[in-house]
């Protein structure tokens, strides 16, 4: 089939770009290699919705930051139905000459339009985050930053494209891409080939290599591996703010997170490696992090880790890679998207959008754009009576799968109907397998309800896609 | 709000064993609420024989032992199970809130016995680095899976911890033909039962390596490989001991912790490090009506010690209650 425009990558950057299409009368397919959106770098963030400080006033990713929070706060929460809280951030400086520091730091801040920032003293600290320690002197207030999910984020995005026309091919691969002399590109992917006029590259850590394939070997991705470290519940009110301590020159330090889902996160760590599929947690990530977090925190303890992962930030230099590539008329690249390109993706959306305007694409509004997408029930999230007005009408509502995060039959029907095909993809969706006991109670219900909505065996269910079965065979 | 004279929550032998003894101690109304869809709790995947020794004076299975309690506390009007009830809330003053299918209940009880029993150590609480892919499991669902659905999750598995549940498995495994490579611990002896790991490990040929530890977890989708490194006395790494094992499958088996978030919630005091409840005597917890028994209480190597000790929790409700009327 002939697209006007093939997408390849369903991390945030691809969803939001898919997304910014689907306004405009075109052809969008969303090409993505694993079996579900979101399972590159979109998946292993801290789920920061950046304001924007902490970047130099000049760079593209720093506007793109404020403008991507701006979107955040004013439409996107809204519209999408997602769970954002606008929680502000704290800057802490462990020196009174570091107070300069904090200065320099607004002032760039508010040259890039970040609005509301205060210096705050350590009275004011006691009073507002009564858990930071001793060491801590003051404190730059940031309020416009806040907290998502951001597997969450890519799922409604990616919904409401498709919602709204876009194709979404998962477990396909792009494989070869050919120029073709009167203009656009044939796309191998999943064995098939597939005519686009325009290519949108947002393939995360293959950025590069995609890059190449279309004829424009314009920049190589450096991975930068983070750790992160995930707390118990029970410190969810540990911190009312993420916490940052100054940046260091190579990352914003060990930061202590607010998640929306409330378990607190501390991480991550910032080192190059050369293997784009080194998702390993380490002895020393784990040292350095507690160790970080402690000096801010000193009551974190290491007990009170109950889950920790690894994320690759797609480096591609200092700054984001989001332009034409003149070698290959009809590419447009939206790649070495570090930190903080989750908050940024719906501000490089609207550029690449632009990109492509400017390069001869018609964006002709369609009559009717499906802004709004319905916000999924999810039990942790409600009060108590609003979870029992929603199983008035659904008694699976009441019909408990996840003891340790609460999550209902339904809900895990729910997130098959939307698209959930792997138990991270439940996971991801509903918080299920999520908690204290990752899955040891919940894991052989959801394989089953997996097995009835989707006619799946035991031995086809995966926990992220084909080779991560979870059963070598089974006896009746 | 409905008012109940006790409430139990947890259906396994601990609470069975509490609303059976509370009856026969004079209380006239129990309702025992159970988010299974069955009673028994643990018992019923522990299909392996060792159960009422000193109970029953006969080795009974998991699901026999549980039965006999299953039995009794169904033929007695007076006590309302109550099954895939899952309590959600409990405060001071021995509200709770539950829910299963089709609604969302309120009762006031006045008196709580908590026997919800304990959830399992994970890989992530002692922090085994390395990737993360399918194939480690905590040892209690690798456990539920072979025994209660018929699912084998590999060919060749290495053993992290050697508890019973770790020891029970390694056999358990072995005998549906998995390859058992290694059971690995930290420490210099096995917290499990020396029956266990005689008749388990032994008599099975299969390796245990004490004062080791799991270094690494390597596999991108499913595991491929563990790397194993000796430690001295303080838990040190001891350079140049490391090794390899080729494996599909990690079993984490390396502690149990009581479930006590709904003491938690209800103001109780909880013991931080064991999360257990504080308090000056087995049973009791620090807020005054509400009770703990089975492994909820402490973490129990015998289902007879919990059937004993939980009795116990019974009869002091009753005896609260008396108090109270
Ligand atoms: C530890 C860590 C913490 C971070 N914290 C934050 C934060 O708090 N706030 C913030 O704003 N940002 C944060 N970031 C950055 C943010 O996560 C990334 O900028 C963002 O997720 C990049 O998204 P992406 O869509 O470009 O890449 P990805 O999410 O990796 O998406 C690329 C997709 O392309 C697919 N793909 C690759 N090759 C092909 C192919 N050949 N064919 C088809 N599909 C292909 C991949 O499978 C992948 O799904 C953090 C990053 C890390 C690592
Ligand atoms: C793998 C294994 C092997 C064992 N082998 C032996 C052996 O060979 N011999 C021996 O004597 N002992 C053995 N034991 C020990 C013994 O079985 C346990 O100590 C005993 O079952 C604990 O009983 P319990 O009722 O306290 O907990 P459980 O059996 O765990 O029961 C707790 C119940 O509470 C329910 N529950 C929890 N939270 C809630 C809530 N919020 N709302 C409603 N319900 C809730 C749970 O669903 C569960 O049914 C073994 C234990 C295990 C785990």
């Amino acid at each position: 089939m002939k697209y006007d425009v093939i997408v390849v990558g369903a991390g945030i950057t691809g969803a939001a770009v898919a997304r910014e299409l689907s306004r405009y009368r075109l052809d969008v397919l969303l090409l993505e290699r694993e079996a579900e959106p979101a399972f590159g770098v979109s998946k292993s963030n801290s789920g920061i919705i950046h304001a924007g400080t902490q970047n130099p006033p000049a760079s593209l990713k720093g506007w793109l930051c404020v403008e991507g929070n701006r979107l955040m706060r004013e439409e996107l929460a809204e519209d999408l139905g997602l769970n954002f809280v606008q929680c502000g951030q704290l800057v802490v400086a462990f020196e009174e000459s570091d107070v300069k520091e904090l200065e320099k730091i607004k002032a760039d801040g508010e040259a890039l339009g970040i609005r509301g920032m205060a210096l705050v003293d350590r009275a004011w600290l006691d009073a507002n985050e009564p858990n930071l320690g001793p060491e801590v002197k003051a404190a730059l207030l940031v309020p416009s930053a806040g907290i998502i999910s951001p597997y969450r984020f890519v799922y409604a995005l990616v919904e409401n494209a498709v919602r709204n026309g876009v194709q979404l091919k998962t477990s396909c691969r792009v494989t070869g891409i050919t120029r073709i002399e009167k203009g656009g590109f044939y796309v191998e992917a999943g064995g098939q080939v597939h005519t686009a006029r325009f290519l949108v590259n947002a393939a995360g850590l293959a950025a590069d290599e995609v890059s190449a394939m279309a004829g424009a070997p314009t920049f190589k991705i450096h991975p930068r591996k983070g750790e992160e470290y995930l707390l118990d519940k029970k410190r969810e009110h540990i911190a009312n703010r993420i916490i940052f301590p100054l940046p260091s020159r190579t990352s914003k330090g060990i930061l202590i997170i607010k998640t929306s889902d409330g378990n607190p996160m501390i991480g991550p760590t910032a080192h190059e490696t050369e293997d784009k599929a080194d998702l390993s947690t380490t002895d020393e990530g784990l040292a350095e992090v507690l160790a970080g977090a402690r000096r801010m925190m000193p009551s974190i303890e290491k007990s009170d880790i109950i889950a920790y992962f690894a994320g690759l930030r797609p480096a591609a230099g200092k700054d984001f890679v989001i332009r034409h590539e003149d070698s290959a008329p009809g590419l447009v690249n939206a790649a070495g998207i570090q930190s903080p390109g989750l908050t940024a993706a719906p501000a490089i959306a609207a550029m690449v959008a632009g990109i492509l305007k400017d390069h001869g694409l018609r964006l002709e509004p369609k009559a009717e754009f499906h802004r709004l997408r319905p916000k999924p029930a999810h039990l942790f999230q409600v009060t108590l009576a609003e979870t029992r007005h929603l199983i008035e009408k659904n008694p699976a509502y009441g019909d408990i799968v996840c003891r340790c995060e609460l999550v209902s039959a339904q809900e895990v029907r729910d997130a098959v109907k939307r698209g959930a095909r792997t138990l991270d993809g439940v996971k991801f969706r509903t918080r299920a397998q999520a908690g204290r006991c990752h899955g040891g109670f919940c894991t052989t219900r959801i394989m089953k309800i997996m097995h009835e909505e989707l006619g799946l065996a035991a031995t086809e269910i995966t926990k992220r896609g084909p080779g991560s079965e979870l059963i070598k065979e089974e006896r009746k | 709000m409905k008012e109940r004279e006790l409430v139990i929550v947890g259906g396994g032998p601990a609470g069975m064993a509490a609303a059976l003894a509370a009856r026969a101690a004079g209380v006239r109304d129990v309702l025992l609420l159970e988010r299974d869809q069955h009673l028994g709790g643990i018992l019923n995947q522990c299909i392996h024989p060792g159960f009422g020794l000193h109970h029953f004076k006969e080795e009974l299975t998991g699901p026999e032992y549980a039965d006999r309690f299953v039995r009794l506390v169904r033929e007695d009007p007076a006590i309302e199970v109550s099954l895939r009830s899952f309590v959600v809330k409990l405060t001071g003053a021995r509200e709770l809130s539950f829910l299963r299918p089709g609604a969302l209940e309120e009762v006031k009880a006045r008196a709580v016995i908590l026997a919800t029993g304990c959830r399992e150590r994970t890989r992530e609480m002692i922090a085994i680095p390395g990737s993360r892919p399918a194939g480690v499991f905590p040892a209690g669902l690798a456990q539920k899976m072979v025994n209660i659905e018929g699912w084998i999750p590999g060919r060749e598995a290495v053993i992290v911890g050697s508890g019973d549940i770790g020891l029970i498995m390694a056999r358990r495994m072995a005998l549906e033909g998995v390859r058992v490579k290694a059971v690995v611990e930290i420490q210099k002896t096995s917290r499990g039962l020396v029956r266990n790991v005689v008749q388990c490990l032994e008599d099975f040929g299969i390796p245990l390596y004490f004062q080791h530890r799991v270094s690494m977890i390597h596999g991108r989708d499913r595991v491929e490989k563990v790397a194993v490194v000796k430690v001295d006395d303080d838990f040190k790494d001891l350079p140049g001991t490391g090794f390899e094992i080729a494996c599909d499958t990690v079993l984490v088996s390396v502690g149990l912790i009581p479930e006590n978030e709904l003491l938690e919630m209800a103001g109780g005091e909880i013991n931080r490090r064991t999360n257990t409840p504080v308090a000056p005597a087995v049973n009791l917890t620090s807020v005054p009506g509400i009770f703990a028994c089975g492994n909820a209480c402490k973490v129990y190597d015998l289902a007879d010690s919990v059937t004993k000790d939980s009795e116990l929790a019974g009869r002091l409700a009753a005896e609260y209650l008396g108090a109270a009327a």
